[in-house]
């Protein structure tokens, strides 16, 4: 065997049968992994505060609305697959409604004028609390 | 100078370890000045060597090189015993145990790609191990799979493959 002769064969004929089977294996497991990259952080439920306390807590998992009342009416949570939002909300400037669906650990919708938070929960949150 | 009392026996095997082991420091050097965008993604050119010493010298040799490479790498980069070094020494544990097991693979069908790439896959893991309880202990860490997965899968093949073109190109006993 010399070693002009070698540099002939080429590249793909060095990968063995059972060299294909582990390299898919493990380009499927690197596949898999993938998801995690955006998963991290995903919130586990919801909080909901009435005055400062907590009013409800409920798991992330199952959709239903939750009226809350306040001194100016009936704020409307929706919970819905792993997101929650606060759907309507008697305060004038609707800042909390705007903010659309929460679903990371951390974050919160504060509607203040009818002093009702919601707040998301997770099994590690990474931050106290998320705001925008 | 006074002479002195133990003399250490020098065999052939001896030579040809530290031999190879200076190799694998060398490219572990290498690894090191290649910019990288991520710490923690590294080519491991150094594995090249575990892999050929492997093959041709079998697994005890393959540890010491892989032992030695990480040892003296760590001294020449700055980071003995330093947390690089454990996360290395981690990776290196990991990836022999793996390589130890890959040994019974059989030869026909699997090959040094196959090894490479059990190797870079359990180096990564002993690393991430090691990081998530002791240095981030937080589950964060494993929001670094993917990527880490993605060089693993990557530079292990192109390892793997370097090792076999080496391991034809030189034939036994050409390797210095």
């Amino acid at each position: 065997m010399t070693l002009a002769a070698d540099m002939t064969v080429p590249w793909l004929r060095l990968i063995r049968p059972g060299d294909w089977l582990v390299i898919l294996a493990a380009a499927s497991a690197v596949g898999v992994s993938f998801p995690l990259l955006w998963q991290g952080g995903q919130g586990e439920r919801a909080i909901i505060r009435q005055e400062g306390r907590v009013f409800l807590e409920v798991a992330l998992d199952k959709a239903r609305t939750i009226p809350v009342p306040g001194p100016l009416g009936t704020t409307v949570i929706e919970i819905a697959a792993g997101r929650a939002r606060v759907a309507s909300d008697p305060g004038p400037r609707q800042y909390c409604v705007r903010q659309g669906w929460l679903s990371r650990a951390g974050e919160i919708a504060i509607c203040a004028p009818n002093r009702v938070s919601l707040a998301i929960g997770g099994g590690q949150s990474p931050y106290d609390s998320l705001n925008y | 100078m006074t002479p002195s009392i133990t003399e250490l026996e020098v065999g052939a095997d001896d030579v040809r370890i530290a031999r190879l082991a200076a190799a694998a420091v060398g490219l572990s050097l290498i690894d090191a000045a290649i910019p990288m965008p991520l710490p923690g993604v590294k080519p491991g050119l150094a594995n090249i060597v575990t892999l050929v010493v492997l093959a041709r010298y079998g697994w005890g040799a393959a540890a010491w090189v892989s032992g030695l490479r990480v040892v003296a790498g760590g001294l020449l980069l700055g980071q003995f015993l330093a947390p690089g070094f454990f996360l290395s020494l981690a990776g290196a544990v990991m990836s022999l145990a793996f390589l130890a097991l890959a040994r019974w693979l059989p030869g026909r069908l699997f090959g040094p790609v196959s090894w490479s790439l059990l190797a870079s896959f359990a180096h990564m893991a002993g690393q991430l191990a090691l990081a998530r309880a002791w240095l981030i202990p937080h589950d964060g860490v494993f929001r670094l799979v993917p990527v880490l997965a993605l060089a693993a899968l990557i530079f292990g093949i192109i390892n793997g493959l370097v090792a076999c073109r080496l391991l034809l190109d030189f034939p036994l006993g050409k390797e210095s």
